[in-house]
């Protein structure tokens, strides 16, 4: 409770923060009243990959453990709709998705907590890669297809359980990086040595956290699985869902929430354009504006914005405003 | 294939203990540390050898030997960084061995490391505050933030409190990992070379700083390499070689113990 | 007696293309720092090269060799002296640009993907290579295959060769072993960290000429074999050229084994022996 407090209320800028996201929430609330039919789709994407972003950062971003399972936790909440979405309502299947992924990703914390550096990046790579083949496999040999169908439901009921998942997690992550846990977790980023000899124990606090960031993924994956009515391993296990997550937390910067909250909107709007103006040349260009992005852009837009209120103040300007 | 088979006889050497004989060991009374044949191999090298040992309440017990003896290895093997090979570790009679460093952190042990090790985007207070946080379960934010301030009285880094923590000196950067173990309320500090690198002045100032934390009520089991100081301040010292424990006693006997003389001044190593 | 001998030879086979593949990939993480997740990208350009060169010009697949090895050479190069030379001065540590590097590569993957995708369509490519078969024992074994394993054994022969007698080799293996150290004793680093990355690329390029030659492939099957490399160097462990070769053939035996029971399990399979290989033994079978 003291910790909400503090969160929320303790301090002016805390306090311009609350209320500017409950504002925010709100008018994501009635904005598909005002759009075109498209709109709740195109937001519930939007959501969706703010949400995987934000996930990414929360772990990776604080720890430095580059994870890519962002698609394993994604795929299994697709996967999860697929088996449920039928019998159950969405906010159920919803629900059991986020524990399957929060378990999943709990038990691959357990067992790869030895790794460290490029070996824990490999492991995740090779995680969704492993399921991809495996379900695959799996789904031909006892099934005799590949994939499955998926109940559909309207986009607009997609795009409010997707605000909803992205309100909750939004109002657990902001005290989360002001309680110890997250200050724990900066240790780790910091320093693991030193902040496991000070107490901190290392080895829960990133499994947890792993594990955290996992349960809103699955949560998504489940409700975008009804808007594609069709999963199968390539849809739901797709490299690019590891590795957007982590090219929008970069273009955003993951030193706050609000990094990869824009690098969402950018990157998926440049997604979304490009699709449909130059599908022939998507592709390409979104593989060069990621090189850019990583090349340019170090501390994110927030660092690069930073550098050149800093250097205004000092008087001069930016030739090359990524050049932190 | 030869380089797998060595990789299995390293494994089966790592199984059996290798020490000559059966440790007899028996610590004093007061001890706070006893480790018993302690081992830890590296592949085919034998960092800490058959090495038994103990602190007792209240001194200053200090580590030395040449560079690659095993001490700091000896270190990371009490403050559970590394896991033992044999050997058993008692921390006031609990058995530590095999646990992780914070739950050895929280029974009341804390330790510097050789290089020291900071959290560079904090700033001086909140380094310090981690270790009064996390350093004990359940403590208030207020209760921590009291703690962290009488610390850096203590250790006297109050004129520091603006600098950012990359930019301390040497000398500074080390005594802030002090004043972090000390946050943490330990029974017994662990110091890995202190002194090392430090000037005549920075030298003395860690001496005193060393003398305050013992009168502290706190047992300090210390290596260095500064010989000035560890004879001056230490009650007992004991000495590595080539991982094996060859000299123990207080420091004028070190002084003038043959074994050790050899070691340092006939220096093969 | 029949399937056993099949699989010893088609095991080697794969193996030694396996091998090749690793190679490249380790060379590259094991001095310049990459996982170069782009890798297989290389070795289907170098095989569509091969093809154009077998179907549009009527040449012998060998001389893919020929074009294939200068053409990624240079790309490879290039792309290390400007993207990843970049990609590390503005990495905090080591650590930072090694995933900021697998980044990145992510990146040209991306890129060299969709634009072969563009200029060679998605369609499943190949061309006939000595389609007859020898009897070795009671087995029918392609003589193509053997063509290929002859080629890839010489390779690997050669490239160690290289790496241990040439004094260019030897100054790649002390980088390897502590760039700071080597680059103290005169080796000019990064020369050395890009000449690494691009004879990764040549080591790809050999195996694309390869895979051409024995099995159809299409645009986008780069992946599998970068993946397929990943999992060999994990195998032998990160940096280990005899650990690469090792692991390849490894990989290549359980490969064709599993895939003569059922070849959808295959790769399954593989990631399997990757993963729990990670967490058993993270250093790799040879790994330091």
């Amino acid at each position: 409770m003291e910790l909400l407090k503090r969160s929320f209320f303790g301090g002016k800028a805390a306090k311009i923060q609350f209320f500017a996201i409950i504002i925010a929430i709100v008018v994501l609330f009635f904005v598909p009243n005002f759009g075109s039919a498209y709109l709740p789709l195109f937001l519930a994407w939007v959501i969706t990959y703010a949400v995987m972003s934000l996930a990414w950062t929360l772990f990776s971003g604080k720890t430095g453990y580059v994870s890519l399972a962002s698609a394993a936790f994604y795929g299994t909440g697709m996967y999860v709709q697929a088996a449920l979405g039928s019998n159950l309502p969405i906010v159920v299947s919803m629900i059991i998705a986020a524990a399957a992924s929060f378990g999943v990703a709990f038990g691959i914390g357990l067992v790869t907590l030895r790794l460290r550096g490029v070996y824990f990046t490999i492991f995740t790579f090779g995680l969704s890669l492993f399921l991809n083949k495996f379900i695959h496999w799996y789904e031909v040999k006892f099934f005799h297809t590949k994939g499955h169908m998926v109940l559909a439901y309207d986009n607009l009921t997609v795009y409010y359980c997707v605000l909803v998942v992205f309100a909750i997690f939004l109002l657990v992550v902001i005290p989360m990086n002001k309680s110890r846990f997250g200050l724990a977790l900066d240790c780790i980023g910091q320093n693991e040595d030193s902040a496991q000899h000070v107490g901190v124990n290392t080895t829960m606090t990133k499994v947890l956290a792993f594990a955290v960031s996992a349960a809103p993924v699955g949560a998504v994956g489940a409700a975008m699985a009804t808007t594609i009515g069709y999963v199968d391993p390539d849809i739901a296990f797709k490299l690019l869902a590891s590795f957007m997550p982590v090219l929008m937390a970069i273009f955003g910067g993951t030193h706050s929430v609000y990094g990869p909250i824009v690098g969402a909107i950018v990157f998926y709007s440049l997604q979304d354009y490009l699709l449909r103006e130059l599908p022939g040349a998507y592709m390409i260009i979104f593989g060069c504006v990621m090189v850019a992005v990583i090349l340019l852009m170090p501390k994110g837009i927030f660092g690069v914005i930073d550098t050149i209120i800093a250097r205004r103040k000092r008087g001069f300007d930016g030739e090359v405003i990524g050049d932190v | 294939m030869s380089d797998l088979n060595e990789i299995l006889l390293e494994e089966e050497a790592a199984a059996d203990c290798g020490c000559d004989e059966k440790s007899t060991f028996v610590p004093d009374a007061d001890a706070v540390i006893v480790g018993t044949n302690l081992t830890k191999r590296f592949g085919g090298m034998t960092a800490v050898d058959c090495v038994d040992f103990e602190l007792r309440e209240g001194e200053i017990l200090g580590l030395i030997g040449p560079n690659g003896a095993g001490k700091s290895t000896l270190f990371n093997l009490v403050s559970g960084f590394l896991p033992i090979d044999v050997g058993t570790i008692t921390f006031n009679g609990v058995k530590i061995s095999g646990l992780n460093p914070d739950r050895i952190c929280h029974l009341g042990l804390g330790r510097t490391f050789q290089a020291a090790k900071n959290f560079p985007d904090m700033n001086i207070f909140d380094n310090i505050r981690i270790g009064a946080l996390f350093g004990i379960k359940g403590k208030s934010y207020e209760q921590a933030d009291i703690e962290t301030e009488e610390i850096i009285k203590f250790v006297g880094l109050e004129k520091y409190l603006k600098m950012a923590v990359p930019d301390l000196p040497l000398a500074i950067q080390k005594q802030l990992e002090v004043a972090r173990a000390l946050a943490t309320k330990p029974t017994v500090i662990m110091l890995d070379e202190l002194m090392a690198g430090l000037n005549p002045a920075e030298v003395d100032e860690a001496m005193a700083l060393v003398r305050k934390i013992r009168s502290g009520g706190i047992t300090v089991l210390m290596i260095e390499h500064v010989m000035k100081a560890i004879m001056a301040i230490c009650d007992r010292i004991i000495v590595l070689h080539h991982g094996r424990l060859i000299a123990e006693g207080t420091p004028d006997e070190i002084a003038n113990n043959p074994e050790v003389i050899e070691i340092y001044l006939g220096g093969e190593a | 007696m029949t399937l056993f001998i099949s699989i010893l030879i088609n095991g080697c086979v794969l193996g030694s293309v396996y091998a090749l593949v690793a190679m490249g990939l380790n060379t590259q993480y094991g001095v310049a720092r990459i996982l170069n997740i782009a890798h297989g990208e290389f070795i289907i350009l170098a095989a569509f090269i091969t093809l154009d060169l077998v179907t549009k010009n009527h040449t012998a697949p060998f001389v893919g060799f020929a074009v294939a090895i200068p053409v990624v050479f240079v790309i490879s190069f290039a792309l290390h002296r400007t993207l990843y030379k970049r990609v590390k001065d503005i990495s905090a540590n080591d650590g930072a640009f090694e995933g900021n590097a697998i980044l990145a590569a992510f990146g040209i993957y991306f890129i060299v993907q969709n634009l072969m995708q563009t200029h060679w369509g998605s369609a499943t490519a190949a061309y006939q290579f000595m389609p007859y078969s020898v009897k070795i024992g009671p087995a029918d074994i392609s003589a193509g295959n053997l063509v290929v394993l002859l080629i890839a054994v010489l390779i690997c022969i050669a490239y160690n060769l290289f790496l241990s007698q040439t004094r260019l080799g030897k100054a790649i293996r002390a980088a390897a072993q502590d760039p700071a150290a080597a680059a103290m004793l005169g080796v000019r680093i990064n020369t050395i960290m890009a000449l690494c990355f691009a004879i990764g690329g040549v080591l790809a390029a050999c195996a694309g000429v390869l895979i051409s030659m024995k099995e159809p492939f299409t645009s986008i099957s780069g992946l599998g074999y970068t993946t397929i490399a990943i999992i060999i160097v994990v195998l032998g462990g990160l940096g280990s050229v005899k650990g690469a070769i090792l692991g390849g053939f490894i990989l290549g035996y359980v490969g064709f084994a599993v895939s003569v029971y059922d070849s959808g399990f295959m790769l399954s399979v593989f990631y399997l022996i990757v993963l729990v290989l990670l967490i058993v033994r993270p250093k790799g079978l040879m790994g330091r």
